[in-house]
């Protein structure tokens, strides 16, 4: 180390300081013309210190890990509490369900009530959308020996669909309920008022030509309706949503815009059958 | 030794110079700026953590400048400053001159702030830290030539401001150790 007197040693820690923010200064004046310095000198440090940091990454991560997993636990328990809480409901549903159908059952038994058979149904893909005559409908691959007929209910997991109108061999379409072709007889469930649900090809089909006194109420449930025998009574199809206009419409149960199965129920209804879609007007013979 | 050849006017013998005596005051010389340096770096670490590296760095300097001026030297805040800059994206030399300002203010008060109580330092120090991360805003501005948001830059002071115990804390403890390490023949 080099010996200093120390008034020169004092001196020069009292200039450090000037020295040090003329250095400051002159720092910013390099770092202003030579933009790329600090970037290089930032990657060489950075360089430098990726092993640091490599190596906090572990306890970094478990520390992380851990706060995540105390997360998931308080939320885990919220949705304990919300599940319980469902099931408890649930529960009591399902009591007034088994309590309900004990009481069918017996009022059954003192009306001699003929039961309804348990329809038969086969599932189809739907491989198309549109298509054909109509703006909506699907195309269903089938096969040969599926027996599909003209008139069949089509179902998704939700609710009603539509109705099959064309039979080929391998394929069937589905004539959908929005279709503005479609017209499907419902019941209001609450008010048991009859109904006819008209497709616009909107979204949403209208309700229309319901009793004088009956107002569809927001909110609804719509199942089908046995009139006309085309039909079974009460497959869920939507509810009552009252549009911006107040009309009411119905908001469908099934996802008609991303069907991706259907099942085609067979019911033995041979009530209104859909006229001959595919009829092409034939050409006119000898034109003149 | 038979005769000491010069005795200290505090009447305490002269430490052997030796090796392990010399690294002994060298580590504690070097020690604020290296600790300092680590936490700033550790501070840069990716966390989600607003501008915690200015943060870490204004309390080990402020502490340091006012309770052990010795090590915490113009020149080792010189080093920090730049260590700063480069470990954040602001331009080169705002964070140094944010740094060294800090220093000479915490230099001139510093035989008045020893004397005051933890509470009146840390008020004091919030004060300073304020007034530091608008001298570093400011000078982002002006390097850059464009305002940038005030919010990281006072984010930065409160965390410093709230920093400031914690590290206090552990500070004063090692302060004292090497005090009395220091005094003991």
């Amino acid at each position: 180390m080099i010996r200093l007197s120390i008034p020169l040693r004092q001196a020069l820690a009292r200039l450090s300081l000037p020295l040090m923010i003329a250095a400051a200064f002159g720092v910013m004046l390099l770092g202003k013309a030579d933009a790329l310095l600090a970037e290089r000198l930032r990657s060489h440090l950075a360089d430098a210190l990726s092993p640091i940091y490599a190596a906090l990454a572990e306890p970094m991560s478990a520390v992380r890990a851990a706060v995540e997993e105390v997360q998931a636990l308080a939320q885990l328990r919220e949705e304990n509490a919300a599940l319980r809480e469902e099931n408890d409901r649930l529960r009591r549903w399902h009591s007034a369900a088994l309590a309900l159908e004990s009481e069918n059952e017996m009022l059954r038994r003192q009306l001699n009530f003929l039961p309804e058979a348990a329809p038969a149904f086969v599932t189809a893909r739907v491989v198309a959308d549109g298509g054909g005559t109509y703006a909506r409908a699907v195309l269903l691959a089938t096969g040969p020996q599926h027996a599909i007929r003209k008139g069949q209910v089509a179902l998704d997991d939700r609710g009603f669909v539509g109705r099959v109108t064309e039979v080929g061999s391998r394929s069937a379409r589905v004539l959908l309920a929005t279709d503005m072709n479609s017209r499907i007889p419902v019941t209001l469930e609450s008010s048991r008022a009859r109904a006819l649900m008209v497709g616009s090809n909107a979204a949403r089909p209208r309700l229309s030509q319901w009793p004088e006194g009956v107002m569809p109420v927001d909110g609804e449930r719509v199942v089908t309706s046995a009139e006309a025998g085309a039909f079974p009574a009460g497959l869920p199809v939507g509810v009552v949503r009252l549009s911006d206009h107040g009309a009411p419409e119905v908001e469908l149960f099934a996802r008609l815009d991303r069907l991706d199965a259907v099942r085609l129920f067979d019911y033995g209804l041979r009530g209104i059958l859909p006229p001959e879609a595919v009829a092409r007007p034939e050409p006119r013979q000898g034109r003149r | 030794m038979a005769s000491p050849p010069f005795r200290r006017p505090e009447g305490r013998p002269a430490p052997a110079p030796g090796l392990l005596r010399r690294i002994d005051a060298f580590a504690r010389l070097a020690f604020p700026g290296v600790s300092t340096a680590v936490l700033m770096v550790l501070a840069a670490a990716p966390v989600s953590l607003p501008s915690p590296v200015l943060a870490a760095a204004l309390p080990c300097v402020a502490f340091w400048t006012v309770f052990r001026p010795a090590a915490m030297s113009p020149p080792v805040t010189f080093a920090l400053g730049l260590l700063l800059d480069l470990l954040t994206m602001a331009p080169l030399g705002a964070g140094v001159l944010v740094l060294l300002a800090l220093h000479g203010v915490a230099l001139r008060l510093r035989r008045f702030l020893a004397r005051q109580s933890f509470l009146a330092v840390w008020l004091a120090f919030c004060a300073a830290a304020a007034g530091g991360a608008v001298l570093y805003w400011a000078l982002q501005a002006l390097l850059a030539l464009s305002l940038p948001p005030i919010a990281p830059a006072m984010h930065g002071a409160l965390l410093a401001a709230g920093l400031y115990p914690l590290i206090a804390l552990v500070l004063t403890r090692i302060h004292e150790a090497m005090r009395i390490a220091e005094n003991t023949p």
